[in-house]
């Protein structure tokens, strides 16, 4: 579960405060709203990459407003991927397990595992320019999901998508939420999206976020 | 003679194919301009290098004078080179990714040494280096008419040329890889370092090669600063001017000819680098 309490913060001339959501353990929970209205704001406060001016942070009702985005236990899925420039795809789905100093066999372990469930096998010496946006999105999955995050971020990751690569992603997704029973986050304007994917559909307007269904 | 020509054949034939594929007047006037100018570039470079024979240039850039100077000046330009990095990757990296009250003030600040006339840099040094505090550190490290402040008035230029490119670098390039990064269990600095530094590579290839380029031509602050003492502070670009002080063309000319050649290769490596500064 994420909760923000009372949070406020600003970013240059915008600023929200008062800011309330619950986001339920376990759910596929897609948070909409319409485009500068704050929802990836939202999720950078959550990641820890955004400091609030106040409130409350909580994941799984840990308080980890102060905490570093490391140690929030968190995966994050940017828009456009934002893969490693210079590594493989291998080496992009270990990153989180090497800097946690796992065993190189372990690594190995999870990394094939993760290729296997994202059909990324074949792909895994490959740089990430020659990839396409539906299996940069795929790395970009395996590498938040190999630290076993209790909550998953994704911050609008079928916008780039053509519609083929969507559909298959939104499978993907959903799928991977429920082997992984991972507390979801989804952002994105698309409410198709929402329809395909959510357990929980979130608003954001006025600076508030309400629960629509 | 043939391998020249080839090259001017070559820019004229290019710059021609422009006006045959867009038959306009207004692109014929932008390629006689641009020709206009390369001809004169090359008509320059050409005269120099064909002023004498290429016996001559030998016999020059064999006395024992001038070799120390290329010595000199290669180790000088190497070391100003890597120590414009080290100073050019962590401002350059705060520059980009960090907004502050004042920046554009820092930003103007930094930028000082390549707009200040050269000799007043070398000036500005050697006025900084009479102070209580330049004189203590004189006593430790010599800098006043030593090699050391060779290097360290080729810094001053070197550094802010290098600052700039690393501050375009680090722009281009995304932070958003450094935020996941920093998700996964990176500190700001780790991610720095295992993400952005890697691909930061051609741009670091970059400001090193145009901070050894502009401190092999630096002129005015070694000569005010450092001196140009022979076979002991004496540089390339000093070379050129003391030998025309006493009337050696021909010396002058093979040094000068020399230089051209390593501007060559710094401007390949640039263009191999791939990056634009």
């Amino acid at each position: 579960m994420i909760e923000l309490v009372d949070i406020a913060w600003r970013v240059g001339e915008f600023s929200l405060s008062g800011l309330n959501c619950v986001v339920p353990e376990g759910k596929y929970s897609v948070l909409m709203g319409n485009t500068g209205c704050g929802k990836s704001t939202v999720v950078e406060l959550i990641c820890g990459l955004r400091e609030p001016l106040s409130g409350q942070l909580l994941i799984g009702g840990e308080e980890v407003t102060l905490k570093p985005p490391g140690e929030r236990n968190i995966g994050y899925v940017p828009q456009d991927g934002a893969l490693f420039p210079t590594m493989t795809v291998s080496e992009q789905i270990g990153f989180g397990l090497k800097i946690r100093r796992r065993a190189e066999a372990e690594i190995e372990k999870a990394v094939s595992t993760l290729a296997r469930e994202l059909g990324l096998e074949k792909l895994l010496n490959r740089m990430p320019d020659g990839l396409s946006g539906g299996e940069r999105q795929r790395v970009a999955l395996g590498r938040a999901l190999a630290v076993q995050p209790k909550v998953l971020l994704l911050d609008e990751p079928l916008s780039a998508l053509d519609e083929d690569a969507r559909d298959e992603m939104v499978d993907l997704l959903k799928r991977i939420q429920i082997e992984h029973s991972v507390t979801v986050l989804h952002v994105t304007h698309s409410s198709r999206e929402a329809e395909q994917l959510a357990d929980v559909v979130l608003r954001m307007e006025g600076g508030k976020i309400r629960v629509v269904e | 003679m043939a391998y020249e020509s080839r090259i001017v054949t070559s820019i004229l034939r290019a710059l021609l194919g422009i006006v045959t594929r867009r038959n306009s007047r207004f692109w014929s006037l932008l390629v006689f301009v641009t020709a206009g100018y390369l001809l004169f570039i090359i008509s320059m470079l050409w005269a120099t290098a064909t002023y004498s024979s290429p016996s001559d240039y030998f016999e020059a850039l064999n006395s024992r004078e001038i070799q120390h100077s290329v010595f000199l000046s290669l180790l000088t330009c190497s070391l100003t080179a890597l120590l414009s990095l080290l100073l050019a990757v962590p401002i350059g990296y705060l520059l980009a990714r960090k907004d502050f009250r004042g920046k554009a003030l820092v930003e103007s600040a930094l930028d000082i040494p390549i707009v200040l006339p050269p000799m007043v840099i070398g000036l500005c040094l050697l006025i900084l280096f009479q102070t209580r505090l330049g004189g203590l550190v004189d006593s430790v490290i010599p800098f006043t008419y030593t090699v050391f402040g060779v290097v360290l008035a080729q810094l001053v230029i070197g550094a802010a040329f290098a600052i700039r490119t690393m501050r375009g670098t680090f722009t281009q390039l995304s932070q958003r890889p450094e935020d996941v990064a920093m998700t996964l269990g990176c500190s700001r600095g780790s991610a720095m370092w295992r993400v952005a530094l890697p691909a930061a590579g051609k741009g670091m290839v970059a400001a090193g090669s145009v901070a050894w380029a502009r401190s092999l031509g630096e002129f005015g602050p070694v000569m005010v600063f450092a001196g140009s003492t022979r076979m002991k502070t004496e540089v390339l670009a000093t070379t050129v001017w003391l030998e025309l002080s006493v009337g050696e063309l021909e010396a002058a000319v093979a040094v000068s000819l020399l230089m051209v050649f390593f501007a060559m290769v710094v401007l390949v490596a640039m263009r191999l680098a791939g990056e634009r500064w």
